[in-house]
């Protein structure tokens, strides 16, 4: 139990780190790239791809493990089709990402800093969430 | 041009995924675990995780004196609303730039990279589109 809780803070903090030196925490530099009309700013281009190549060797590695080193099983998901729940709250979140320049990460990673901003976006979160477990008991 | 930063801080949270994977066997989908930890049904070490992720700035400003560059332009009803939609469309769609945009598209899974494709195209409609209708 606690170096599975040690392990999951210091994943935190790294993922954390890679937010700050990638200029993803702050929302202008996410709305620079989402906003194609103004100064367009690709760094969230290398951001992504950086994560993603380093992810799929990770992945191709935990391919080969039968089980995780600090875990029993993996806990992957499993569904496979593509529905409308899939597109129509990708598309509800990309529309809310779009607006402010906040995704879940960002946003929870910002929360100790003192912009009030961030504190708002994530009551709407967290209400955007509880609105659905309401709407949709699972 | 290579974004030698941005690339370094990819590579941060690319290697924080695949750790997460490989020593506690789960997806570091950001949406997906808030969601488990307010739901309160198994929170660690998910919640542990959402800990080390606030925390960064923090040890970052002690480390270097500064806390790290942040500018939100947006007021606070667009926040709000915005933050609802987010929280509401993660859930339905079953994650976020992170489960589907990093650990998904890793995996190689069609269901994440049809999400990736929806969450991308609606915020750039958006994010292009709003400075135009709000006039700045």
């Amino acid at each position: 139990m606690a170096i599975r809780t040690l392990v999951a803070f210091l994943c935190g903090l790294v993922f954390s780190f890679g937010l700050i030196l990638g200029g993803m925490l702050n929302p202008a530099t996410v709305l620079g790239f989402l906003n194609l009309a103004g100064h367009w700013n690709p760094s969230l281009l290398f951001v992504l791809g950086g994560a993603v190549c380093l992810t799929f060797c990770g992945v191709r590695l935990q391919r080969h493990l039968s089980r995780p080193v600090f875990e029993t099983t993996f806990q992957l998901p499993t569904a496979r089709q593509i529905d409308w729940p899939l597109m129509a709250g990708s598309c509800l979140f990309g529309l809310g990402w779009g607006l402010a320049g906040f995704c879940p990460g960002p946003a929870v990673a910002s929360l100790l800093m003192g912009h009030w901003q961030s504190l708002v976006f994530l009551l709407g979160l967290i209400g955007g969430m509880k609105a659905f477990a309401l709407w949709k008991p699972i | 041009m290579i974004d030698w930063q941005s690339l370094t801080g990819g590579l941060l949270i690319g290697l924080a995924c695949s750790a997460y994977l490989i020593l506690d066997g789960r997806i570091a989908g950001i949406s997906g675990i808030l969601g488990r930890t307010l739901g309160g049904k198994n929170i660690w070490p998910g919640a542990a995780l959402l800990l080390g992720l606030a925390a960064g700035p923090v040890l970052w400003r002690l480390a270097t004196g500064a806390w790290p560059d942040m500018t939100v332009s947006a007021p606070w009803p667009l926040l709000l609303i915005s933050g609802f939609l987010v929280g509401f469309g993660t859930r339905l769609g079953s994650g976020c730039t992170s489960g589907h945009g990093v650990l998904g598209l890793a995996r190689l899974s069609r269901r994440s990279l049809v999400a990736v494709i929806c969450f991308l195209g609606t915020g750039v409609i958006t994010a292009t589109l709003l400075p135009f209708l709000t006039g700045k």
